[in-house]
């Protein structure tokens, strides 16, 4: 873009130029931004008082942090403890496969339904609505419903992840349907292709890089939350966790604490080297 | 007064980007750097206030050994050297005002600019100087919001807020359409002219080097391979510069030395 | 002629060469044979599996209604959920920018402070925030400070890892510019790196808010304080239309705080 300017020299002495700048401000006016201030520190002042929390509780915690790592380290576990474990993460990594691929499977049409540029709108609100309806919960909040309702065990485990799953995979896979080129799939219509073929060759080959990704990304996190999702139940490790912090069992606590650390680690590494691979 | 004397860099891979170049720049000229791609045009400018560091050789301001300061002694002495760079390098999400005012940095304390609270008189010369480059209208715009040729001139009253004792200037006009660049360039010599600075330029545009240049140095893989005003430049001394053929070659001589297949490798390097 | 050309272009083509074949072979096969050995390893009964639906839609139809007299004991658990997200979010956001500050290759000042922040976030992310919880409660006892510093220790690393990843793809040019004005690094920081990184510090700070907000849901499950004990309670006793009650709520508040988050992030790009 060219401008066209003329270009006189200019004479300073005779133009004021006025010495008062404020710099640019995203809040109405002063007496807003102040007010929110105002407002945000009273809500904090608030929760400080209201969850009790004083200096004293933090240093007499301290205290007890010290005497609670003590009685962790070292950390140990016998024969049995060891059987335990195993099992228990045997079985987290089970259930975080199963319902990473259960998930995906379910989330696929779900994110279709819930792409702005490829569903019509009532079918739009209602994948959007699935959406949201299992995102705005934690998975041990399904996972005691599912309890609840299948039983202890394994069964409920995958239920609830798969749940949290849906909703996680489905809305981040429709934000890369509604991000890609529409030029490509333009392209392809011209070719006087049917709606299959378009979305074959027009649409899937924008997607599927990014779905490899985004598999391996929630079978990472998948990974995690099945480790805890035995403490309502749910099957994993989870339970087995729980019990040794209720029995006051902390140096088999830290014992399962660290695995469960190792093979979150392993997960993220297997998921960083997928993802840089596929990029 | 500004010597700059013997500067060399090698970098750490072994390439000699700068071998022994020495020059005075004073008064009010305007001085363009002009040279193949890779012949260390840039990396000279930058070796003036030590945004590259130089390996050898000294840069003095009015007297003042810039090379041998301290980082903090080296931030007090920046003030006074002021820059213009190829890609405008503004804060793109920051108003016009807020870039131009940045020039005062090294002046005002970190509580004030933290709170954007700079002095009256520098608030005035703001405004005037965007008035002098013509964007007063645009104080409160954010920059990304602007053209090209905008931005430059923003980049340029940035810098002439500093009230510095020279301008550098590496690739100004690169980025920029040719009539825009001759605006940016008829700026930047009033500015020379009115404020009594000289300005260093790196310039890869033969032709803009030619017409707004007082003088010229002429560099090739590292040396200096000419030094003159425009009206000193032929058709030998540019392939001298460009083509690394001897000193008072005619032009027509199609023969090529086994020097100069190197040369041209290093310049193509880039 | 067309013999000739036939032989010379030959007729068999294929999207990826032998060798991409063989791996993404490689991959689904590995993939399967781990899904099928997952199954086999729940030992589910195949008879719970298909009779899961009918035991769901029991338990949703004793849910149905809601226990309308119910809102009013939730209230204040609902009230101290949100002060747990809030101040767990807020200390874990000031905690993160120096971390970040150190994890991020264009900013740390040295190699050791480098590893340093890369352990942090590390550590930080590693454990589950209930497991967090776990600690804390024994520590600092029952209650909602408990929740509060599990739900800061775990935000800590989520946040400074996408906060110095937002740092290191910041353009260095800007960096120089000021430099080259002669202003201390401070001002450095202020006005050539603030300005460019907060886009997405807003954008990590309500991600992170958001996924706090479900997770002080759950903490008062290890006693941690928040609704997550009412909604064990009701569990306990089978008042299942309470539990609807509570899982109605905990959607309503996400609903807000999902407005709110979207708001600012609008404010600030």
């Amino acid at each position: 873009m060219t401008e066209s300017e003329e270009h006189t020299v200019q004479t300073d002495g005779n133009k004021a130029y006025p010495g008062m700048w404020n710099p640019p401000s995203i809040y109405y006016n002063k007496y807003t931004k102040w007010a929110i201030y105002a407002l945000i520190s009273l809500f904090v002042i608030w929760s400080v008082l209201d969850l009790q929390i004083s200096l004293d509780r933090f240093i007499v915690g301290l205290g007890a942090g010290n005497k609670l790592l003590s009685e962790m380290l070292p950390p140990t576990a016998t024969s049995r403890q060891v059987d335990l474990i195993v099992s228990g993460l045997i079985e987290s990594f089970a259930m975080a496969n199963v319902s990473t691929v259960i998930g995906i499977l379910i989330s696929l049409p779900v994110a279709f339904m819930a792409s702005e540029n490829l569903a019509p709108k009532p079918v739009y609100y209602v994948g959007r609505g699935i959406i949201s309806v299992s995102r705005a919960f934690h998975e041990l909040v399904i996972a005691i419903i599912a309890v609840v309702a299948l039983g202890f065990g394994p069964l409920a485990g995958v239920v609830a992840l798969v749940f949290n799953t849906v909703g996680f995979y489905a809305k981040l896979l429709a934000e890369e349907i509604e991000d890609m080129d529409e030029g490509q799939v333009e392209a392809i219509r011209a070719t006087g292709a049917s709606p299959a073929q378009v979305l074959i060759y027009g649409v899937i080959p924008q997607v599927v890089p990014r779905i490899v990704g985004l598999s391996v990304y929630r079978w990472d996190i998948n990974i995690r939350k099945s480790t805890i999702v035995g403490i309502v139940g749910a099957g994993g490790i989870g339970i087995t966790l729980l019990n040794a912090f209720n029995r006051y069992d902390y140096d088999f606590g830290i014992t399962i604490l660290l695995v469960i650390v190792a093979i979150v680690m392993v997960g993220e590494g297997v998921s960083s080297y997928v993802r840089g691979r596929v990029n | 007064m500004h010597k700059i004397t013997d500067l060399s860099k090698t970098y750490p891979g072994g390439e000699e980007a700068l071998k022994n170049v020495s020059t005075t720049i004073s008064g009010n000229e305007i001085v363009a750097m002009i040279g193949p791609s890779g012949a260390g045009k840039s990396t000279f400018v930058r070796c003036v206030n030590r945004l590259t560091e130089p390996t050898s050789g000294t840069v003095t301001l009015d007297g003042v050994e810039i090379t041998s300061l301290s980082k903090k002694d080296l931030r007090s002495a920046r003030r006074d050297i002021g820059m213009v760079f190829q890609e405008y390098n503004l804060i793109e999400r920051l108003t016009v005002m807020e870039n131009v005012l940045s020039g005062r940095l090294g002046y005002v304390s970190n509580l004030a600019a933290f709170r954007r609270k700079f002095p009256e008189e520098d608030v005035r010369q703001a405004r005037r100087t965007l008035d002098r480059v013509g964007l007063l209208d645009h104080e409160n715009d954010r920059v990304d919001e602007l053209s090209g040729g905008q931005r430059q001139r923003v980049g340029i009253a940035r810098a002439i807020l500093q009230n510095p004792k020279i301008i550098l200037a590496d690739e100004p006009t690169s980025s920029l359409d040719p009539e825009t660049s001759r605006n940016v360039l008829d700026l930047l010599t009033e500015i020379a002219s009115d404020q009594d600075i000289p300005v260093l330029i790196n310039i890869h545009e033969l032709d803009l080097a030619l017409e707004y240049a007082d003088r010229l140095i002429g560099l090739n893989s590292g040396e200096v391979v000419f030094k003159g005003p425009p009206s000193d430049f032929d058709e030998s001394v540019e392939g001298t510069i460009y083509r690394g053929e001897e000193p008072g070659r005619a032009a027509d001589s199609k023969g090529q030395d086994a020097g100069t297949g190197d040369q041209i490798l290093t310049s193509i390097r880039e | 002629m067309a013999e000739e050309l036939s032989e010379l272009f030959g007729a068999d083509w294929h999207v990826h060469n032998r060798r991409t074949r063989i791996l993404r072979f490689a991959a689904l096969l590995i993939t399967a044979v781990l899904l099928l050995a997952s199954w086999q390893a729940l030992g589910v009964r195949y008879d719970y599996v298909v009779s899961a639906p009918t035991y769901l839609h029991d338990l949703f139809s004793r849910m149905f209604p809601p226990d309308g007299g119910y809102t009013g004991e939730i209230i204040a658990p609902l009230i101290e959920t949100v002060h747990i997200a809030i101040l767990g979010t807020m200390l874990a956001i000031i905690m993160a920018l120096p971390v970040a500050f150190i994890s991020a290759y264009n900013t740390t000042p040295n190699s050791v402070t480098y590893v340093l922040g890369k352990f942090i976030i590390s550590f930080s992310r590693s454990v589950n925030v209930i497991i967090w919880a776990l600690f804390f409660v024994i520590i600092f006892g029952p209650g909602a400070l408990a929740g509060v510093v599990s739900i800061a220790v775990r935000s800590i690393g989520f946040t400074a890892k996408l906060l110095s990843e937002a740092t290191e793809e910041i353009d260095f040019g800007q960096v120089e510019a000021i430099n080259a004005t002669g202003a201390g690094p401070f001002l450095i920081l202020v006005y050539a790196i603030v300005p460019q990184v907060k886009p997405a510090f807003v954008s990590i700070a309500t991600y992170r808010w958001d996924i706090n907000v479900r997770a002080a849901s759950v903490l008062g499950l290890v006693g941690a304080g928040g609704i997550g004990v009412e909604l064990q309670t009701s569990v306990n006793s089978y008042a299942w239309g309470s539990v609807l009650t509570i899982m109605i709520a905990i959607l309503g508040v996400v609903i807000v705080s999902e407005l709110v988050s979207a708001y600012f992030r609008k404010k600030v790009s």
